[in-house]
């Protein structure tokens, strides 16, 4: 609807309408009662409104609001970071971490740049294995945790790097991963970044919230949506623009990955994961997302990921490589804007 | 096990088996598993109900995958109503937070303690009526939903499985080692390991090419003795079946089956997974009937 209109303008006033957009209290369920006061208001649970509501014990249960104690001082840890980049995708196992880890290379091949990853997936970090570091732990020093280094100027952050073994699963609950998200926010010594790059777990749910309510003072710059041809893929990524739009996060773009398959054989192309329904080309015109690039399959991209190898600087002739720098030099462009 | 009842015990009373189909990973075909496992189940008998139960609160993919899109819940005086994929014959109850959406972009941005009101809903609420087999689609990791599932179904321990899938490349297997180590801390057996996307065949010259690596997940499976029960290559017919599935599908008329599992049991993987199921049910204890 506001297609047309978004294309002429630039894209801080597209934010700005973005905001304007949303749907007032973003806190208030869409299947609430009529007259809800929002789950965060102090209100929650004990209006009159709330009575019958299903939900209504849990929200008159919970711990007392008020603004989290942690953030003036995650405010003054990001405020030495420039860019602050989400990787997102409703669905698991599209690419989020591989697409993290070749911005991150490709942000990081600039000596002059300081890059971060905080990887906030707590039950499946991926990035340390991506990296080649899943044995590494974390130092602690007088300015806080250290994250660990990949190469001089390429930090990276995620809980695997905490735990005593590998094996371990991490059980949590949602308040136990908020707490650890906000520790990696203002306990990490991050230092003076260009970028800070967040890989996220699939879905919507606790990690995405407690990322985007810890960093609403300093600002998100924006995300990049991950998706894979097919509509099972394509519902979830709905589902994450739906959420983008309800909290406010600009959404720079949508990357499909595993599109369309080269076979080394014989060369021919072929689609593995059928785009059924459009694919994210339909997406992007049907919400009026911009479509960064589509990453074909390439076997070596997953090979890569598994030995830790920097897969743009292994395989500069691969078409995949030259997607990803495509979409990446597209994402800097309109973050320079 | 224990004798407490509570409304879940209660409501679960009359099902016999219940599989948990889990990963640690995102996006390795938890979901295609639990559809097909539930298809197959459903099939190796002609009274056999089953019943899938979908707590991917926040990505739903079954109603996807089953060709149920935009249906709804009823209520009626003893709790929701599922949604039967088999129409009238009412042997295949399948329930997902995507039936209750208004909108199929709609997000469920929820926390916790709402993700586990939700499964306790589900597990309590949801007139599943006598069942042979519940088998459960759970979200990637290892957190709310799977804690919750574990509590709620605490009273009936006994009755629970799972089944663990995972693609054969090592980030995976990292996670689902972590998900092993947690049904080893929850307690609840594991039936086996299914490796998927284990290798694609080129349509145009048949060459297989190992996409995501392969054998991996076998190796896992001895190596931490679990049963591997089979791997399945990247299918394209299967994901374009499972992915554009239309509710409108007319029902083939000489086949009792409809629409979804008469096409399924032609696609190539569908001998496969046969073999997966047979192994997977030799874990279950069997009250008479299997």
């Amino acid at each position: 609807m506001f297609a047309k209109l978004e294309k002429e303008r630039s894209l801080k006033e597209q934010n700005l309408l973005m905001i304007a957009v949303q749907r007032p209290p973003a806190d208030v369920p869409e299947d609430a009662p009529e007259h809800c006061p929002g789950t965060e208001s102090e209100l929650a649970g004990k209006a009159d409104a709330c009575a019958g509501c299903a939900n209504q014990e849990i929200c008159a249960s919970s711990t007392p609001k008020g603004p989290d104690p942690a953030l003036p001082f995650i405010r003054q840890r990001m405020s030495t970071v420039k860019r602050k980049i989400l990787v997102l995708s409703g669905k698991g196992g599209v690419g989020k971490s591989t697409f993290t880890a070749q911005l991150a290379w490709a942000f990081a091949s600039d000596e002059n740049a300081q890059t971060g990853i905080m990887d906030v997936d707590i039950c499946g970090p991926s990035i340390p294995t991506i990296f080649g570091i899943s044995e590494e732990k974390v130092h602690t020093s007088s300015t806080g945790w250290s994250p660990v280094y990949v190469q001089d100027n390429l930090g990276v952050m995620s809980v695997a790097f905490m735990l005593p073994s590998s094996k371990n699963a991490v059980m949590w609950r949602g308040p136990k991963k908020n707490g650890l998200i906000s520790q990696f926010l203002k306990d990490v010594d991050w230092g003076d970044l260009d970028w800070l790059i967040v890989d996220t777990p699939p879905g919507t749910s606790d990690e995405h919230l407690s990322i985007v309510q810890y960093l609403k003072e300093s600002g998100i710059d924006g995300a990049v949506l991950i998706t894979t041809p097919q509509e099972v893929a394509l519902q979830d990524v709905r589902r994450e623009i739906d959420f983008c739009r309800k909290v406010g996060i600009p959404i720079l773009g949508l990357v499909e990955n595993m599109s369309g398959f080269v076979c080394p054989s014989c060369k021919n192309e072929s689609q593995i994961f059928i785009p059924s329904t459009g694919g994210a080309k339909r997406l992007a015109q049907e919400t009026g997302i911009e479509l960064l690039g589509a990453v074909p399959l390439d076997p070596r991209i997953g090979k890569s990921a598994d030995y830790g190898f920097n897969f743009l600087q292994e395989f500069p002739d691969s078409p995949a490589t030259k997607a990803y720098l495509d979409i990446i030099e597209r994402i800097q462009t309109i973050l320079e804007q | 096990m224990t004798t407490e009842s509570t409304p879940v015990s209660r409501r679960l009373s009359d099902v016999k088996h219940i599989v948990l189909v889990l990963s640690g990973k995102g996006g390795v075909g938890k979901s295609s598993v639990a559809a097909q496992l539930a298809l197959s189940l459903y099939d190796s008998s002609p009274t056999a109900k089953v019943g899938i139960l979908d707590v991917d609160l926040t990505g739903p993919s079954i109603p996807r995958m089953l060709g149920l899109d935009g249906h709804g819940v009823h209520q009626s005086s003893t709790g929701w109503v599922p949604v039967y994929a088999d129409g009238s014959d009412a042997r295949l109850a399948c329930m997902s937070v995507g039936f209750l959406l208004k909108n199929k972009g709609d997000s469920v941005v929820w926390r916790g303690p709402k993700k586990n009101a939700m499964i306790r809903q589900f597990l309590s609420d949801v007139r599943w009526g006598e069942l042979d087999y519940l088998v459960v689609d759970t979200p990637p990791g290892t957190s709310d939903e799977h804690l919750s599932l574990i509590e709620h179904l605490a009273p009936i321990h006994s009755r629970i499985s799972a089944v663990v899938v995972s693609t054969p490349q090592a980030v995976a297997l990292l996670d689902v080692m972590k998900c092993l180590s947690f049904t080893k801390t929850v307690n609840v057996p594991v039936l086996g390991l299914v490796e998927n996307m284990s290798g694609y065949v080129c349509p145009c010259c048949g060459e297989i090419t190992n996409i995501f690596s392969t054998g991996g997940g076998e190796e896992l499976a001895r190596r931490e003795q679990i049963p591997f029960l089979g791997s399945l290559p990247v299918d394209s017919e299967l994901v374009t079946l499972l992915d554009a599935a239309e509710s409108s599908e007319t029902p083939d008329p000489e086949s009792t089956s409809f629409g979804i599992l008469h096409r399924y049991k032609k696609t190539r993987t569908y001998p496969l997974f046969q073999e997966i199921v047979r192994k997977a049910m030799e874990g279950v204890s069997v009250p008479g009937s299997g």
